[in-house]
């Protein structure tokens, strides 16, 4: 790796607990951003000439301190606090300084910096691309090309949610554990968001953004490293890691939808697999399953089945409805549908699906399963009825594209032999 | 390798572990690409080390997220998450079969050319090279 690679990895790396530490200093996003940036500049200068600091993150919070407090004096015209090289070397001098910065707030303050991005008031896509801009250190352009919008569009939607969250005033005080737990949750709904814009795109042409996905999962892992024993969290980690394994079967070479049945389970990718595994048995041990951990469990199920026959739908309708008790929602019901399908036949899922009719008239996959299930049922007029609908509601081309699928199948069927 | 200090007449080969550790936030900000490379350019080395019938067993660890801590006692206590809070984990290892300890330093340090992690060179007291799990 080159001198630039490795210091842009450790930059990357070292981003959220310096950028959060320094919000805790001067209190003020701005000038955090300012003094973390500055910083950088000064490790891509530094760090190549006298060898990488033994903890980057220590020496960016130090030197981006300085250099604002150094400018703050120099407006009020006072000395200047001595440059970065003396604080850079490995010696016991550094380590004597990280020590100094009291490595306790390190959790509060990573934690905060991706609370203030979850301002309850932000439209979803904002806290996203807020939290890509703070924490992850994308570039704009980065971000606007990851939700298909130009960058000076998504420059001016990241100020407005910037200038939102400072007048909401960033909550300072070290939080007690209810408000810990709170933000807790709210950064993981934020992680949970970000995955599913990259998961299934909002809209457009492109269905999966592989980026976004990794984002979150990075995302994800830090949160757990900062929360290591909370099952919700590891439930999270292990949901985010058991789809996104899947995400190089899930698109055949022309970018159409490959469903879970039909997919190549040869292509998942097993490293990512196992790891969502093995924090599904972690957080089990805790036996107070949360959304997410549930969820997760749902997709270890798939994930230990070899073949799509070999898929056990009594479990993952077993696990629906553990999900329906915990977050009851027609979206779960119609997915419990489908494992019910699976184990009970078309017309039990259809009655399922029935009450929902209202609740989710304007949903894509709503009318994507009642099509599919009025088509086993042998309806194939209702079926059309239905998947015309989804088409009209599909939010991306692949969608419409999958179930015009259907449709060709249902015309090809509906034809003499 | 047959794991002994007497393997193929060289009195003096000892078995040194080699293990790899990193800021695991670093290495997991590695886009696949940069990961492959560094994979792929320590094969070259360890490949050498393995025709040469001198590689032991090599392990990639999980996250250390997806660690377990079990702390013995009158009460063995079940921890969430590594051991202990370090700035770098130990992300892997690997088993080489050294004739001193130049050669094993030698060989970490081709290993980790152009790399920002670190490897700790110890020497192996036992080693059973085990039977089943591949």
């Amino acid at each position: 790796m080159s001198d630039v690679a490795w210091i842009d990895a450790a930059l990357t790396a070292a981003r959220p607990q310096a950028l959060g530490a320094l919000l805790r200093y001067f209190r003020d996003l701005d000038t955090a951003e300012e003094a973390f940036q500055e910083a950088c500049l000064r490790a891509l200068k530094n760090w190549p000439v006298n060898g990488p600091p033994r903890d980057p993150a220590a020496w960016l919070i130090l030197v981006g301190r300085n250099v604002a407090l150094d400018e703050k004096r120099r407006l009020n015209r006072h000395e200047p606090l001595p440059a970065e090289e003396l604080v850079s070397d490995l010696g016991d001098a550094e380590a004597s300084l990280i020590e100094r910065l009291d490595s306790t707030h390190y959790r509060d303050d990573l934690l905060r910096l991706l609370f203030i991005c979850c301002h309850p008031e932000l439209p979803a896509t904002q806290q996203i691309a807020l939290a890509l801009r703070l924490v992850s250190g994308l570039s704009v352009k980065e971000i606007g090309r990851a939700f298909l919008v130009s960058e000076s569009a998504m420059e001016q939607r990241i100020t407005r949610a910037k200038r939102r969250v400072a007048e909401a005033e960033i909550p300072f005080e070290t939080p007690g554990a209810p408000e810990r737990a709170e933000r807790l949750a709210a950064v993981a709904a934020m992680i949970y968001l970000l995955f599913n814009e990259g998961y299934s795109a909002s809209g457009g042409t492109v269905h999966v953004r592989v980026p976004l996905c990794e984002e979150a999962i990075r995302l994800a892992r830090l949160l757990l490293r900062l929360f290591p024993s909370e099952p919700e969290i590891m439930g999270l980690a292990a949901l985010l890691l058991l789809q996104h394994a899947r995400a190089p079967a899930r698109l055949d070479a022309d970018g159409a939808i490959v469903l879970l049945e039909d997919q190549d389970r040869g292509r998942w990718n097993r490293a990512m697999i196992a790891e969502g595994l093995a924090l599904v048995d972690k957080a089990v041990r805790h036996r107070r399953p949360g959304p997410y951990l549930v969820q997760a469990a749902i997709a270890a199920v798939h994930a230990h089945a070899p073949r799509f026959e070999d898929t056990d739908w009594a479990e993952i309708d077993l696990l629906y409805a553990t999900l329906e008790r915990l977050q009851p929602s027609p979206v779960v019901t119609l997915n419990r549908a489908v494992a019910a399908s699976k184990v009970r036949g078309p017309a039990a899922a259809l009655a399922m699906i029935e009450p929902l009719a209202a609740p989710l008239s304007g949903y894509f996959h709503f009318f994507g399963v009642k099509g599919a299930l009025l088509m086993q049922l042998g309806r194939g007029e209702e079926a059309r009825v239905a998947f015309d609908r989804a088409i009209a509601l599909a939010n991306t081309t692949a969608e419409a594209a999958h179930i015009r699928l259907h449709l060709d199948r249902l015309m090809k069927d509906s034809q003499p032999a | 390798m047959n794991g002994g200090r007497t393997s193929k007449g060289r009195e003096n080969a000892v078995l040194y572990a080699i293990l790899c550790y990193h800021d695991e936030a670093e290495v997991g900000a590695w886009p696949k690409a940069k990961d492959d490379a560094v994979i792929a350019k320590r094969r070259l080395v360890t490949d050498k080390l393995a025709a040469n019938g001198k590689l032991g067993p090599v392990a990639r660890l999980m996250p250390t997220t997806a660690a377990t801590t079990v702390r013995s006692g009158r009460e063995p206590v079940v921890i969430d998450g590594p051991f202990a809070e370090t700035k770098e984990q130990l992300l892997g290892f690997y088993v080489v079969d050294c004739a001193a300890l130049e050669e094993a330093i030698e060989t970490a340090r081709q290993m980790g050319r152009e790399e920002s992690g670190m490897f700790e060179v110890r020497p192996i007291r036992y080693f059973a090279p085990g039977s089943g799990a591949t």
